[in-house]
């Protein structure tokens, strides 16, 4: 018997990436956005998603992939705007994986969404580490949470392509200090878009609104 | 959970190279853990323990290397690991930079017993 040592080096999530690089040239196939939305349990993905699904179902087509620990309220909640809404149980795992979401696309009839939502399990830290094969990251920090958070979990804060600051209706009540938040935010991530809205009051939905069609026409060039 | 679906990566790549090397055993793997990955170790090795059950792998140790955060600064180019909470660059003060460090989590070797 001889002892032998092998260098291997190898990317421990290197499945999933590859996985995940399927995933997305399939919806590119069919020119669908999709967008990745984390955010701790309560922050407000499901409502962001329901605010954008009331003012933009009559443009485009919509469908939701919908990540829980347990349970299948969001995606019937979804389905009840007449959205086509896939459920993933995790089965207590706290984030979504590539291979999960290829299975829930082959539910849906891709031919026929524009925009896919991706809402992940609420947890601020696990689902940053899997790549999903979405074209944008979307997290929301509602402000209650406060305005420490990106220095709790950077990694989050530091991927994102759009930071949703949700529940800005209360920011008179709240000491979130926005000014450090964004010089936050400017050094761990500068490209990042910052989008104060109200999903209770609409407050902000706008600009959201427009961020997402100029995503949408880019996600048709990539058409084949 | 998270521990679980890399643990059960990192038993995967073991196996896996442990076959291309023909080995009878794996007596050693060692592991890269980015601090910013979030992994827990003593979670991976409880994991292990039951994961690696009537494999090759059943009786071999974990061992964990743990790697900085390692930033550089957008301003002034300067690379360093910061304190805990506080990401400002220790050369310029400005916070505003680019993580290029500790994100990962990597097999990094096997040693195996082979015939």
């Amino acid at each position: 018997m001889a002892i032998k040592v092998i260098k291997v080096l190898e990317d421990v999530l290197g499945a999933n990436t590859e996985l995940a690089k399927k995933n997305q040239a399939r919806l590119d196939e069919h020119g669908i956005l999709t967008i990745n939305i984390m955010a701790s349990p309560g922050a407000g993905k499901t409502s962001l998603i329901m605010q954008t699904i009331k003012n933009l179902k009559a443009e485009i087509n919509i469908a939701v992939i919908e990540g829980d620990v347990a349970s299948s309220l969001d995606a019937e909640t979804v389905n009840a705007q007449g959205i086509p809404a896939v459920q993933i149980n995790t089965a207590g795992g706290c984030h979504l994986d590539a291979n999960m979401i290829a299975k829930a696309m082959d539910e849906l009839s891709l031919e026929n969404i524009d925009l896919m939502f991706i809402e992940n399990v609420g947890n601020l830290i696990c689902p940053a580490e899997f790549d999903l094969g979405e074209h944008k990251r979307v997290m929301i920090l509602s402000l209650p949470e406060g305005d420490d958070k990106p220095h709790k979990y950077p990694l989050m804060f530091s991927e994102a392509d759009v930071i949703i600051l949700n529940k800005h209706d209360l920011l008179p009540l709240l000491d979130f200090d926005m000014p450090a938040f964004r010089k936050v935010i400017a050094g761990l991530n500068p490209k990042a878009k910052i989008f104060p809205v109200s999903c209770k009051t609409g407050e902000g939905i706008e600009a959201w609104l427009d961020w997402i069609r100029g995503e949408i026409k880019k996600a048709n060039q990539r058409l084949p | 959970m998270h521990e679980f679906s890399i643990t059960q990566n990192i038993l995967a790549i073991s196996l896996e190279k442990a076959a291309e090397a023909q080995a009878s055993s794996i007596i050693k793997i060692r592991i890269g853990i980015g601090e910013l990955s979030g992994i827990v170790d003593d979670c991976v090795k409880q994991y292990f323990d039951f994961l690696s059950q009537d494999t090759i792998a059943s009786q071999a140790t974990l061992s964990f290397e743990h790697i900085p955060v390692k930033l550089q600064c957008r301003h002034c180019q300067t690379v360093f690991s910061p304190d805990r909470d506080n990401w400002a660059c220790p050369n310029c003060q400005q916070l505003n930079s680019e993580i290029t460090g500790g994100r990962d989590c990597y097999v990094e070797s096997i040693e195996m017993e082979v015939a």
